[in-house]
């Protein structure tokens, strides 16, 4: 057993947990965050992307043991209270979802991508950087215009922001 | 139409807890005290079972019991069953084998549960799992449904000789005969409709609880129809009492037919939390839905077309292989039968038709019905067949197709179907025209320039969705009716609460449903909630599959609201002192027609429930319920178009762009149709392209169990899609509706396939079209030296 | 996952120590080969050891004859570092075409060394780049250290350090991906270095790994353009073949990235 000490969406938690508790189990049955799901055992779909230390990583793939220490963000995490998180937005405004089970690795991912290309995006970027989620439901289409429009309002609000 | 009525691009309601991770789904269900189960699967493709030996499994940490097939049967726990019966053409009913939740004797698919352990954790059940002992007997494995059907190949049931299940035909084969023999024209091909896994994103997965204080049972299930979920492990599986077994289905993350089916693991959760006395928990991984979840598609088809001197399609023979898999799946016998040869008429015109398909067992995972589930396959084999007829005629592929479109509804083909409307061309030429389809040889030209063989293709395909009529699916041999049932409540605050059989797992049902709702009587959308997926609540229903949901789904909704209107007229007639006729309902308000008498809704609302003032003999309050059988199929069209670039010195084909023009009847909201077309086309894109489920040919094992081996489109795989529309109102149901959800993935493969075969000048290449596969073709067509 | 204890070290010789105090221990860095393999129990480790935290394995250093890459560093760290893509933009690239975004920010150059799946990227530029791979025990030159499919010169509990590579004239990288794993099928690194050789290291293709293509060399040797590749086949009965591509396919393939590799100097470019 270890003992795992981690801040969860800004919350410091504290568990003793099997050794080979992965990440997205230590949030899932530990912590009870629910929405960061496991949709392959190969670490390939990207149903359970996190922000660990403020990148996009797997947690499927991550033991809690390893993220011990470091700070996490999952989809719960994101928007500020009632409102929500400019990718979340776009995600419902452009209807980049269907079943909603490989959405929150979508937004978590995307957040991330937006971030890394300081919402540089075009479409072949976006598509080229969604290689790591797999969705069954949208066929991409309006997850990529919806990716695409967030980075526009994300700039936008950075503009402003800078302007202020 | 209202802002947020029929035909309004109105955002989803159920959006926000996906986005913010509030979702429900099956495996974020927890209770007190539950456990986890592992299954001990068979690690051999047919094998005898000699021994099990549980016993150090059983003295691991966390273990709380052990249960194999021989506790199932002690328990008098049933066989699963396929539910449509078919019959052969000599009349004997189909051979279904005894296919029991646990293995007892024999293993006959890698995969196939033998044993579950229950322990309190996952990791633990997963540890005592891997200490199970089993001794095996491996027998031969048979994996091509052609070799299973030879002579001498070993029989996979006893029932099943030959490992035949049935050897079907429809048409009228004299007829057909007599076209081929006055044919100008015979077109002729070999086809592979290859197999496909689902792949759901969210695994299945069960909870099963039983309420030993009340004798009652529950389970949270990955299910697309809890109530046939219900229906059939009560009554033929014998798990529980139908009247002390709720089934729900929360959040169900995609299911493509793969969760229609009910599968020994949310049996075997209910059943081992009755044993063991605690509830337990299944989630399935994703190598365990590789191996345990039905797989679609998996037919070998040689077709024949027969024209007349100036392109007329006179007559077509199909005959057809349909590997089914180790056991006969819930719905598996009706898929390659009254789901695919009763579509071979397409939008043609066709006098003669006759199809003969023989369904086969092999030692693989069970096939059934996914996404479009039939109709897919029928709409390749022509769709195949029409180009390569119109390159064979010197036709243009268009033109050919026009020539032979049916023009004139109601249609009656040749096999069974009765089309009700549609326009064809204006479907293939809204394709044509989206797809610039006149601008192409300028761009393969260009292309050429840049080294790329570019190709075009199209697709003109037809669906019957909306399945289906009770007496007609009953006389094919269905085993349920497939009508669908609603509630409308109307609170006394004039909210409303729609309960549907039907159950959206990525369809927006909570949205489209309350759409059709506020419209009705003109309130806001956030005053209705759509309820779904949980037995004690809805009284009954069929679930969703077979693009049913709207033309069958909401048709009870509106049957529904029809009565609740009624009696809100009369209510409001009475206390406005007017006629029932003179009561009209909208935006909000009930008033006399012509005047400025009038109440609020909620005050008709109140009024029913208040039941002060009600017209003599009138029930208090304001719910009503519906039951909606069909009265025919709706009939879905449209034209695809797809055009290709490939790389000659790889092989790899780019899809350039992807036009559907689809007629779907009336459309409720044109967002959540096209979120639906794109899916499909992906689904198709990835048939055509990536997607193949390969067997090892002599070890039986499943090669293709991981998303390492199996190609899952992803988004640099696909082009943005040039989506529409065309409507023609569906006659038989009261929206005029027809269905979307499955067309995408129908249309869009002979679509692919025949572009790229346009852009390397065969007419032979089959799906999946791998860059290797393709690399090959163009090898041997002399195109690549040009290229390099 | 079977049970396992969790160790993390933060200097290289309380990781070797707790390797050889362990017992059946493996090291786990980025953990994205390891941890896969762990969770479908194809892989069991009693214990393992975290090099993450590691501070020794951190740092790029660049002078004008070579990049040297931290063990530790990630793929992603390695992709945007300035300095490397200045010095060899191909190796960059290459770095960040591996596997996907959420990979490179835990997989390390280190891991992907230390593995030698015949799939990985890394090595082909190992190899081609004429490197050098430093570990807490000694330093072995790319041509020896590469062994067979997942095997390597390291002994046991020795741990990667440092990977450095000479800086190329020129270099470029060009792949075809499994449309599945997107792995590279056949992933070619071409370099032409200061001394007049040329080396060519070819990923995913070959049936013992990672290897060089001595034809190819001589020939680029000879004329540095793609046209001079015109005509190498390779022989199929060195190639694996497998359901996404056959030995004959591999083959063929790796010719054609050959070319695009020498056609797109100082890129990595991905098909598929």
């Amino acid at each position: 057993m270890s003992r795992v000490e981690l801040t969860v969406n800004g919350r410091s938690v504290a568990r003793e947990v099997e050794d080979r508790t992965l990440l997205v189990h230590f949030l899932r049955d530990h912590i009870g965050l629910t929405g960061t799901h496991v949709g392959c055992d190969t670490s390939q779909c990207g149903a359970c992307v996190v922000h660990l230390d403020g990148r996009a990583v797997k947690s499927c793939t991550v033991l809690a043991a390893q993220a011990s220490g470091g700070e996490v963000v999952t989809i719960e995490g994101l928007a500020a209270g009632e409102d929500l998180h400019p990718v979340q937005a776009a995600f419902r405004e452009h209807h980049g979802l269907q079943c909603g089970y490989c959405t929150p690795g979508m937004i978590m991912s995307a957040v991330d991508m937006i971030r890394r290309y300081d919402g540089q995006l075009d479409e072949k970027t976006v598509r080229h950087e969604l290689e790591g989620n797999i969705c069954r439901c949208t066929g991409y289409h309006n997850i990529v215009k919806a990716i695409l429009a967030a980075a526009g309002t994300m700039r936008q609000e950075d503009m402003r922001a800078a302007a202020e | 139409m209202g802002v947020e009525g029929i035909g309004a691009r109105v955002l989803r309601t159920e959006d926000r807890r996906f986005i913010t991770g509030k979702g429900k789904y099956t495996d974020d269900m927890t209770m007190p005290g539950m456990a986890y189960a592992a299954f001990v699967r068979s690690p051999h493709a047919h094998a005898r079972i000699v021994r099990i030996d549980t016993g150090a499994a059983a003295r691991m940490p966390g273990v709380i019991g052990i249960l194999t097939g021989k506790e199932l049967a002690a328990d008098g726990i049933g066989n699963l069953i396929c539910g449509w019966m078919i019959h052969s053409k000599d009349k004997t009913p189909m051979n279904m084998g005894q296919y029991p939740a646990i293995a007892t004797e024999t293993a006959r698919f890698v995969g196939q549960a033998v044993a579950v352990v229950v322990a309190e954790t996952r990791g633990e059940a997963r540890d005592a799992a891997d200490a199970v002992e089993i001794e095996w007997e491996e027998l031969p494995a048979i994996i091509d449904p052609l070799q299973a059907i030879a002579e001498g190949a070993r029989q996979i049931h006893e029932n099943a000789k030959s490992n035949l299940i049935y050897d079907w035909e429809i048409g009228d084969s004299a007829a057909v005969e007599a076209a081929f023999q006055r044919a100008a024209h015979v077109t002729r091909i070999d086809l592979v409709n290859n197999r496909l896994v689902p792949n759901a994103m969210e695994p299945r997965a069960a909870l099963g609880y039983y309420d030993a204080g009340s004798d009652h049972y529950t389970v949270w299930t990955t299910s697309q129809n809890p109530h046939v979920a219900r229906l059939v492990m009560s009554a033929f599986y014998n798990v529980a009492p139908e009247h002390k077994l709720r089934v729900i289905a929360p959040d169900v993350g995609g299911g493509f037919g793969s969760k229609i089916f009910i599968y020994p693991e949310e049996i075997v959760c209910l059943w081992a939390s009755k044993r063991t006395g605690v509830p337990v928990k299944w989630t399935g991984d994703r190598s365990e839905a590789f191996q345990t979840d039905a797989h679609g598609r998996d037919h070998v088809t040689h077709a024949e077309m027969a024209f007349d001197g100036d392109g007329t399609m006179i007559g077509l023979k199909v005959d057809t292989i349909a590997n089914f898999g180790a056991y006969m799946s819930l719905f598996s016998s009706a898929v390659p039968t009254y789901l695919y040869a009763t579509l071979l008429s397409g939008q043609y015109a066709l006098p003669a038709i006759h199809c003969n398909v023989r369904a086969v067992y092999t030692n693989t995972t069970p096939v059934d019905a996914y996404r479009g589930a039939g109709r897919p396959e029928a709409t390749y084999v022509l769709e195949r067949l029409v180009e390569t007829a119109a390159r064979e005629l010197g036709m243009s592929p268009a033109e050919l197709r026009r020539r032979n479109f049916i023009r004139s509804f109601p249609h009656q083909t040749p096999v069974i179907m009765n089309y009700d409307s549609g326009d064809y061309e204006a479907s293939l030429d809204a394709a044509m025209k989206a797809a610039d389809y006149d601008g192409f040889p300028a761009r393969k030209a260009e292309a050429a320039r840049r080294g790329r063989l570019r190709g075009i293709g199209m697709s003109c395909y037809i669906e019957a969705c909306g399945i289906a009529p009770s007496a007609a699916v009953g006389s094919l041999g269905s085993g349920v009716g497939l009508w669908e049932s609603a509630e409308v409540r109307v609170n006394p605050v004039g909210t409303i609460e729609v309960l549907t059989g039907s159950h959206s797992h990525g369809q927006s049902h909570e949205t489209t449903f309350a759409q059709v709702v506020a419209e009705r009587f003109g309130i806001p959308l956030a005053n209705v909630s759509v309820l779904h997926g949980d037995t004690d609540k809805v009284q009954f229903g069929m679930g969703t599959y077979g693009s049913r949901s709207g033309a069958v789904g909401l048709s009870a909704i509106v049957k529904a609201l029809d009565k609740v209107e009624a009696k809100a007229k009369r209510i409001a007639a009475h206390l406005l002192e007017a006629a029932e006729g003179d009561i009209e309902i909208r935006d909000g308000e009930v008033r006399v027609a012509g005047t400025d008498r009038k109440l609020a809704w909620h005050e008709v609302c109140l009024a029913a429930y208040t039941g002060h003032n009600l017209p003599p003999g009138l029930e208090p309050g304001l719910k009503e319920g519906a039951f909606y059988d069909p009265t025919n199929f709706t009939f879905p069209a449209g034209c695809y178009i797809c055009e290709v670039e490939i790389d000659p010195a790889t092989g790899r084909t780019a899809i350039v762009q992807f036009v559907a023009a689809d007629d779907f009847g009336r459309v409720i909201n044109p967002m959540v149709v096209e979120g639906q077309v794109h899916g499909g086309i992906a689904q198709g894109v990835g048939q055509a392209l990536l997607e193949a489920c390969v067997y090892d040919r002599d070890t039986g094992q499943l090669v293709t169990a991981s998303y390492n081996d199996y190609a899952m489109p992803r988004a640099d795989d696909l082009p943005s899609f040039k989506v529409s529309t065309t409507e023609t109102i569906c006659p038989g149901n009261p929206l005029g509706m027809k269905g979307c959800g499955e067309a995408g993935a129908i249309g869009s493969p002979p679509a692919v396939i025949n572009a790229i075969t346009d852009a390397i000048g065969t007419n032979e290449i089959d799906m999946p079209a791998t860059p290797e596969k393709v690399w090959r073709a163009i090898r041997a067509s002399g195109l690549a030296e040009a290229a390099e | 996952m079977y049970q396992t204890t969790y160790h993390r070290p933060t200097s290289l010789a309380e990781a070797a120590r707790l390797f050889s105090e362990a017992g059946d221990a493996a090291y786990v860095s980025g953990g994205h080969t390891l941890i896969p393999a762990m969770k479908l129990r194809l892989s069991a480790a009693a214990n393992l050891i975290d090099l993450r935290h590691v501070g020794e394995l951190k740092g790029i250093s660049v002078t004008a004859d070579e990049v040297a890459i931290g063990a530790g560093m990630t793929h992603a760290e390695v992709a945007g570092a300035a300095e490397v893509k200045g010095a060899i933009p191909a190796l960059a690239g290459l770095a960040g075409s591996i596997g996907d975004a959420q990979v490179r920010h835990l997989g390390t150059i280190g891991g992907s060394v230390a593995n030698n799946d015949p799939a990985a990227d890394y090595p082909s530029a190992v190899l081609a780049l004429a490197g050098t791979v430093e570990t807490d025990r000694r330093a072995i030159a790319a041509d020896d250290y590469f062994v067979g499919l997942y095997e390597t010169a390291l002994e046991e509990g020795e741990i990667v350090t440092r990977v450095r590579f000479r800086v190329p004239e020129a270099a470029g990288y060009a792949k075809f991906r499994n449309p599945a794993s997107r792995y590279p099928m056949a992933g070619v690194f071409v370099a032409r270095h200061g001394d007049g050789s040329v080396r060519v290291a070819v990923t995913g293709a070959g049936n013992s790994g990672v290897f060089r293509a001595a034809e190819m060399e001589r020939a680029l040797a000879a004329d540095f353009s793609a046209d001079a590749l015109k005509g190498i086949a390779l022989d199929p009965a060195d190639m694996m073949g497998d359901i996404h591509g056959s030995a004959e396919y591999r083959a063929h393939l790796v010719t054609v990235m050959a070319r695009r590799a020498v056609q797109n100097l100082g890129q990595a470019l991905a098909f598929v």
